[in-house]
């Protein structure tokens, strides 16, 4: 997800007997589905795997405004333009959201941008993909957002407050996301032969790396056992996935287009669609900086940072000098 | 009165600042110096490019051709095209762009305020629903060349190259012909123009430059730079490769 494969303690979930009276009051909280607030005791782990899986979500929404911020200036209508642009810095606002509320448990945002650029934070493995035809504008809203609805819908009941607030705004706005994509995606495969050629392999390219977006199989993970036990993970990523699979195969078939998998097909006993999963090894391959496009997304990211340095220079030193001619004034 | 033919091409003027620069603002998508900027900045190429729906689709309607905004956007060539040379100037860094921006709204805002009330009724409906959003954009690009202006040495001193770079495409906004006149003159606007910019660079201790030459040949199409060329390049690859594609 944008969130993939976040470390939790480590230790597996312990029972309500073993934790000391703060820790259980705690655990109770969430079980009965309370909120837990900035100010409010947490364990030390549920703080820390916050962070990760925050910070990650928001840096694959600044991240993930290249791959369609690449085609912004190669929109073919106004309305098409205005759209993507709009989308595109929803993305920079959810990212803003996210930030916020990582800042709540004590990181600023100035260390978690540092550690996107060295490298040290991850974002989604998707991103890491290259947008080729203006398909993909297509298949990244119906799939990259519709696999980012999937796993945002329930992470509104999340129990970190800040959290589970700021995916409630952005939630709002991913439908729009989805929508869209789907929009383009309809035109391009009703449209010419070109056209539907760019729609099929946009899915080809994509179909896979999204089903990637939801992580390995965790049935078995103790990391994903203690988020669900804290509400910060809803849902395990077969679930998940497979959610998206039954939703996404009747879209594909609606738009006349082939999902790339031989295997998928209707299994009537399961009530769900049966699919191949995908190439594992490419995932961690992704993971590991090694994806089509991993070394100038974050070449991208670091230039504009390197680059705006003298404005944020300059713009706290003008704050700085306004404030002193107010202090001198006063 | 304004003749179809004069309104047409004056319309075009309008539509094709707010298209260039549009398109201008928005290549910086992702790539801004803090997130806040992004948003502004994905903000004001939001408003302008829709600005440009609002004057193309007019231009078209007038013209009564058939053709639509998307096909003066998408299907002009340079020739055709009749934006102000300031606005097709490329983004360079951070700085030019918004001291291409600050300049450009300072006209921008004064234009739509003579426009307000103007006898053509949708004329003047676009111009009063185009003013809200540009008194935000002029409020912004003001604040920020004053922060840039007056903030370190090294932001005072690109500014200010940013300025002098600039300042040759200055005049053009303000001169006018036959076509400006038959629907609004903007060599009066020139005054407020100056006092509106006076104020601003003297808070960012910039030097306004001294001389009053003026590059031209944008509004009229007679010769735009070599930037807008490569432009239309990008912007319209797609509806060019594939004309029978509906998107
Ligand atoms: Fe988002
Ligand atoms: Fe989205």
């Amino acid at each position: 997800m944008y969130a993939q494969m976040v470390k939790s303690t480590g230790e597996g979930v312990r029972s309500l007997d073993e934790m000391d009276p703060q820790e259980r009051a705690f655990q109770e909280r969430i079980d009965a589905n309370g909120k837990i607030e900035p100010k409010d005791w947490m364990p030390d782990g549920y703080r820390k795997t916050l962070i990760r899986q925050i910070g990650q979500h928001a840096h694959s929404e600044i991240v993930g405004q290249l791959p369609e911020g690449n085609w912004i200036t190669r929109a073919p209508t106004l309305e098409r333009k205005a759209i993507l642009l709009a989308k595109v810095q929803d993305e920079a606002g959810h990212g803003l959201y996210l930030y916020c509320a990582a800042e709540t448990l004590g990181v600023t945002r100035d260390q978690m941008t540092r550690d996107l650029l060295s490298g040290k934070m991850k974002y989604s493995s998707i991103f890491n993909y290259p947008t080729i035809t203006w398909a993909d504008m297509g298949a990244v809203g119906w799939l990259v957002d519709g696999a980012a609805i999937m796993n945002q819908v329930p992470l509104q009941r999340t129990s970190y407050g800040p959290y589970a607030r700021a995916m409630v705004r952005i939630c709002k706005e991913e439908s729009f996301h989805q929508r869209q994509g789907f929009d383009i995606m309809m035109k391009m495969a009703k449209g010419t032969p070109e056209q539907k050629r760019m729609a099929q392999d946009a899915l080809n390219r994509f179909w896979y790396p999204s089903l990637m977006m939801f992580g390995p199989s965790d049935a078995e993970s103790v990391h994903s056992a203690q988020s669900m036990a804290w509400k910060i993970k809803m849902n395990s990523n077969d679930e998940l996935r497979q959610k998206f699979v039954d939703l996404t195969a009747p879209q594909a078939d609606y738009l006349g287009l082939t999902i790339p998998d031989e295997n998928l097909k209707w299994n009537e006993e399961k009530g769900g669609y049966d699919f191949s999963e995908p190439d594992w090894d490419e995932f961690f391959d992704v993971l590991k900086g090694n994806g089509p496009c991993s070394v100038e997304r974050l070449e991208d990211r670091n230039r504009a940072w390197d680059e705006g340095r003298w404005v944020r220079e300059a713009m706290l030193a003008h704050a700085d000098k306004k404030r002193a001619a107010k202090l001198a004034a006063e | 009165m304004a003749t179809d033919a004069q309104l047409f091409e004056w319309l075009c003027r309008m539509g094709d600042n707010s298209l260039v620069l549009g398109h201008r603002v928005s290549e910086w998508c992702g790539h801004a110096p803090v997130l806040e900027e992004d948003i502004a900045l994905a903000n004001t190429a939001l408003d302008l490019i829709g600005q440009t729906q609002l004057w193309l689709g007019l231009a078209a309607e007038v013209e009564g051709e058939g053709r639509d905004a998307d096909a003066l956007a998408y299907r002009r060539d340079v020739m055709d095209f009749r934006n102000l040379l300031l606005v097709e100037q490329p983004n360079r860094d951070f700085g030019h762009t918004m001291m291409r921006q600050f300049l450009f709204d300072a006209w921008h805002i004064e234009m739509l305020r003579a426009l307000k009330g103007h006898d053509h009724a949708e004329i003047s409906a676009i111009a009063e629903k185009s003013l809200k959003e540009v008194t935000y954009h002029a409020e912004r690009s003001a604040d920020t060349v004053i922060a840039l202006g007056d903030g370190t040495e090294e932001s005072h001193k690109r500014m200010q190259a940013a300025l002098d770079r600039l300042w040759p495409y200055v005049g053009e906004m303000f001169l006018s012909d036959e076509v400006d006149r038959a629907v609004c003159d903007p060599a009066p606007l020139r005054d407020a123009f100056d006092d509106r910019i006076n104020a601003v660079l003297a808070e960012a201790t910039l030097t306004r430059p001294d001389s009053d030459f003026a590059h031209k040949g944008g509004k009229t199409g007679v010769r735009h730079t070599e930037h807008l060329g490569h432009m239309l390049a990008v912007m319209q690859y797609l509806p060019r490769a594939y004309p029978d594609a509906k998107w």
